[in-house]
């Protein structure tokens, strides 16, 4: 479509025109695979990934495997498809990013195919377009490529609903057209074997609403990177998260809101419940306000509640200004046990701690979820987290 | 049948230099249908008794027991105490974000008759308590005591009280925080429910001014973690009058 080409072109022109900043946030971006060395654990960005457990995908793991069925329903107007060759490579970066990591970048490099979600200018979509990915086999590795494209004032829900067992390196990226409304789900509700490396690059155009919710249950390792830009002034983000971690699963998030443009909006609240044996959680929340980037407001929140002994959650709020003239800015980052005064209130009116304890994470996560705004997954959600209860937490108290 | 029996009761908290004892043997019985109020300085270990009672984990009892009809109370969990028939205003209600109101009444009402309420007739008792207590039916929807005012707090406790219908009432300063106009709201409320059979009270305030709406059949000055002085109503008057001056002097001596 000629509006993306134009406006990619348009932002890759635009992008040296922002100052480079120099942060840790930004590894130089680059196509090329070579440019990018094995991580080894040290860097910044890998310091929590367990790599060993990832299956060689940020190193070099063959990216051609089969290990994964995608089906899709398209809404009427709404075009889901696979594109190969030179309309796939076209799409490459498509987000106006360069690849700051090995895996992404070799997965721009490698993966011949594009799952493209193609939403045109002005077309609401009737329904979530509910894109299927079920993984058939852990031991293969695997890379995919998927773009979501949310033409000018045009109005989407897009859910990427992930089962079963794989080991996916994926780059999914995100084109908001000027005024459009697009929200974004991913649902990591792998099977207990699954890695799962991901990262979302989602640019913002002017005056559009973009919401992104990463929601992670399963897998053995699961990391996402959710990353936004934004391509003119008024554009708004809010990142949601959640995750439950068993034991053994590392489930890490890490958001970067880079206000590349005045008078933008991001706003995060992930929160995460942790129980058994060495649950590990990461959550990092970057945010760089540009000088460019005045009168924009930022807001980001990690919540974690700690449910049994032996889990760890890492929490590290992020915030770099370089320009004084900014409406609000901040953040919050908390993790806790069990609130004993709610516990016992509860309790003083007959519920059992069991039942107090299921009220307390159903409640810690209700907001959440009702945010997310998409009633059939608010409900999926609702028996997840209780079926995440019933696993554990609950189990103990028998 | 209620009957609530404390016998020299001694209850410590944990603080960093130890453990501090703050109830000295309290010794207090709720008959049937009585109402006795218990008044007291800040301080003084009112909400410790009452926290005690209901079972909350910071408190060590450390001699003494508490009996409801026979039963020993000190050997239940928290929620068996209320099962029991046992009930706690707090002084200060808890928040529970993210749990709305009519979950959390059906759930505990539920929990408390060990059978689900009917559907038809519970909605409309809960909004009909509601109202009384003039809470707009939109509480509700809203999370427990999140972002309640002071008197909307203690409203929504009475509302439980009306509902849940214990054996034996523990209200912990209810009254404090009121404008004259919920303080009465809320006497009403709980005259309500002493009106019904059997149902005992034990009235813990600071002020005399409660007592003119919810007239109790005994009332006992509370210092030092003990039971300073009992008597009638009339105690009330008299503390009124002279404030609590002679029994501060007293433990201090
Ligand atoms: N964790 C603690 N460490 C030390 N002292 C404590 C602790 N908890 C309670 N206390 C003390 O116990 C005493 C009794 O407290 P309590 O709350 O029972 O008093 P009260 O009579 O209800 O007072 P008020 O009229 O202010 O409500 C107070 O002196 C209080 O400071
Ligand atoms: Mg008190």
């Amino acid at each position: 479509m000629t509006v993306t080409t134009d406006s990619v072109r348009s932002a890759l022109e635009q992008a040296p025109a922002l100052d480079r900043v120099e942060s840790h946030l930004h590894p130089a971006g680059s196509f090329e695979v070579s440019d990018h060395e094995v991580p080894t654990g040290r860097e910044e960005i890998w310091r929590f990934t367990p790599l060993k457990r990832l299956k060689g995908l940020h190193a070099d793991a063959p990216l051609d495997g089969r290990n994964t069925k995608a089906t899709w329903n398209a809404p009427e107007g709404v075009s889901v498809g696979v594109v190969t060759g030179d309309e796939a490579r076209a799409l490459r970066g498509v987000s106006g990013w360069a690849p700051n990591t090995r895996f992404t970048a070799r997965v721009l490099a490698e993966v011949p195919a594009t799952l493209l979600v193609d939403v045109p200018a002005d077309v609401e979509a009737s329904e979530p377009i509910v894109v299927e990915v079920d993984g058939t086999d852990a031991d293969v590795t695997s890379g995919a490529h998927v773009v979501l494209r949310f033409g000018t004032h045009s109005k989407a829900v897009v859910v990427l609903n992930h089962t079963g067992s794989a080991a996916v390196a994926a780059v999914v990226e995100v084109v908001v057209a000027d005024g459009a409304e697009a929200s974004v789900v991913s649902i990591q509700d792998w099977a207990d074997d699954a890695v799962h490396l991901s990262h979302h690059q989602a640019r913002v155009g002017r005056d559009a609403t973009y919401k992104h919710a990463a929601i992670s249950f399963g897998g053995d390792l699961v990391r996402m990177d959710a990353n936004v830009t934004y391509d003119g002034p008024g554009g708004s983000a809010e990142l949601l998260g959640l995750y439950f971690a068993d034991a053994g699963q590392h489930i890490e998030h890490r958001i970067f809101a880079d206000h590349t443009a005045p008078r933008t909006k991001s706003h995060a609240v992930y929160k995460g419940a942790l129980q058994g044996e060495k649950a590990h959680t990461v959550w990092v929340g970057n945010v760089l306000i540009r000088k460019v980037a005045e009168g924009i407001e930022t807001y980001e929140e990690n919540r974690n509640l700690v449910l049994t002994d032996g889990c760890h959650a890492d929490s590290i709020p992020n915030l770099e200004i370089e320009t004084g003239e900014i409406v609000g800015a901040g953040h919050a980052s908390a993790t806790a046990r069990f609130d004993d005064n709610q516990l016992f209130y509860l309790q003083s009116r007959g519920v059992s701690e069991k039942e107090a304890q299921r009220l307390v994470v159903h409640g810690f996560f209700n907001d959440l979820i009702r945010k997310v705004g998409v009633p059939s997954i608010e409900e999926r959600l609702l028996a997840t987290v209780e079926a995440e209860l019933a696993k554990n937490v609950l189990k103990e108290l028998f | 049948m209620s009957k609530l029996v404390i016998t020299d009761l001694h209850v410590t908290v944990d603080t960093e230099d130890g453990p501090k004892e703050i109830l000295k043997g309290v010794t207090l019985t709720i008959n049937e249908g009585e109402t006795h109020a218990i008044m007291g300085p800040n301080g003084s270990g009112k909400s410790t008794l009452a926290y005690s009672i209901a079972g909350h984990p910071k408190y060590t009892i450390t001699g003494g027991s508490v009996t409801l009809d026979g039963q020993d109370v000190l050997s239940l969990s928290v929620d068996e105490r209320a099962r029991a028939g046992l009930f706690l205003a707090m002084q200060y209600p808890v928040e529970v974000p993210g749990v709305s109101v009519s979950n959390f009444l059906r759930t505990a009402k539920t929990a408390i008759d060990g059978e689900a309420p009917k559907l038809r007739t519970w909605v409309k008792d809960v909004n009909a308590a509601l109202e009384q207590l003039n809470l707009d039916p939109s509480f509700g929807t809203r999370s427990v005591n999140e972002g309640f005012s002071g008197g909307e707090k203690k409203r929504h406790e009475i509302a439980q009280l009306e509902l849940l219908d214990p054996q034996v009432a523990v209200l912990d300063e209810t009254d404090s925080g009121l404008d004259i106009d919920a303080l009465k709201v809320v006497s009403e409320g709980v005259n309500r429910f002493r009106a019904r059979e059997g149902k005992g009270v034990l009235l813990i305030t600071h002020y005399t001014r409660i007592l003119r709406y919810i007239e109790p059949d005994f009332v006992h000055v509370f210092v030092d973690g003990k039971v300073a002085e009992s008597g009638g109503k009339e105690l009330a008057d008299e503390l009124e009058a002279s404030g609590y001056d002679k029994y501060l002097t007293k433990a201090n001596a």
